[in-house]
């Protein structure tokens, strides 16, 4: 069992264990902050991936970023005066039924399945951020640009969605 | 045989990162089908991207030559910061509108 080894098994059990708790804990709060966790143990398991650009990004866009905005979101969404941050759940039975269903038939065909068992040497990339540059303005340009204006209009969509509507509420009165 | 089976639970190689993207993509969709809290099933949304996000990575470097797997996991998280700002201006209008984020109780479309 080498070094690698034991670092993804602590990457994937935080993972998870955060994760775990993400979804079943009633507090919106605790469950955040599980959140967090999970990404840094995805960002960790990005690491041992090869894909040292793609943590830094997932620590600074889903850390730094989704969070923060869930957090927003939740502080906006409840009524902090009475002390309402829990949340409620509904037909958990069936839906971990059939959830675990799911993950049964995907396990069962991700561990018996014979993956590249042909020999191929994996390489060892030393970093990526260069060569994913190049590939961001070779191959991927249309995409790269296409991403770039859905983020503008996501950002300008985003405001206008959620802009408070007094000016044209009185507008409309009159 | 019970060593064999030992041996290929401890050498990690490809199947152990899809494992456990399985898993993560099971609790983000449990969160999501189970969960009342409009932001709670945003959670479980960022879950199931970064579940898929760890299987592309992972076929990038077990499977491929080129990085390129890589490249579209960058765009998948492009998307989710995307998908993010957006559903949660709608949450915060349907919170405006209802006073409630409980996607149970949301069932009129108009006033």
């Amino acid at each position: 069992m080498s070094l690698f080894d034991i670092v993804f098994y602590g990457f994937a059990l935080l993972t998870v264990v955060s994760a775990f708790i993400t979804v079943t804990t009633r507090n919106i709060m605790y469950a955040s902050f599980a959140l967090m966790f999970a990404f840094f143990g995805v960002a960790g398991i990005y690491v041992l991936l090869n894909a040292d650009f793609l943590a830094v990004t997932q620590i600074l866009v889903y850390v730094g970023g989704i969070l923060v905005l869930l957090v927003f979101g939740v502080m906006l969404t409840n009524k902090m005066t009475k002390v309402d941050i829990k949340t409620s759940v509904m037909s958990t039975l069936p839906s971990s039924i059939i959830v675990a269903a799911l993950l049964g038939t995907m396990l069962g065909l991700f561990w018996s399945t014979q993956w590249f068992n042909n020999g191929i040497q994996k390489q060892q990339i030393d970093t990526t951020a260069k060569t994913l540059g190049q590939l961001l303005l070779t191959d991927f340009l249309l995409p790269f640009e296409i991403s770039s204006v859905v983020l503008l209009v996501a950002i300008v969509g985003a405001a206008l969605i959620a802009r408070k509507e007094k000016p044209a509420e009185t507008t409309e009165s009159q | 045989m019970n060593s064999d089976i030992l041996k290929h639970v401890m050498n990690v190689d490809l199947s152990h990162f899809l494992v456990v993207s399985a898993i993560l993509f099971c609790l983000g969709l449990y969160g999501i089908v189970s969960r009342k809290n409009a932001v709670m099933v945003l959670m479980g949304i960022e879950l199931v991207l970064n579940a898929a996000n760890i299987n592309f990575l992972a076929f990038t470097k077990y499977g491929g030559v080129t990085i390129a797997g890589q490249a579209v996991a960058i765009f998948v998280i492009i998307l989710a910061a995307c998908e993010a700002a957006v559903a949660l201006a709608i949450v915060l209008n349907i919170f405006k509108m209802f006073n409630t984020v409980n996607v149970d109780e949301i069932d009129a479309l108009r006033d």
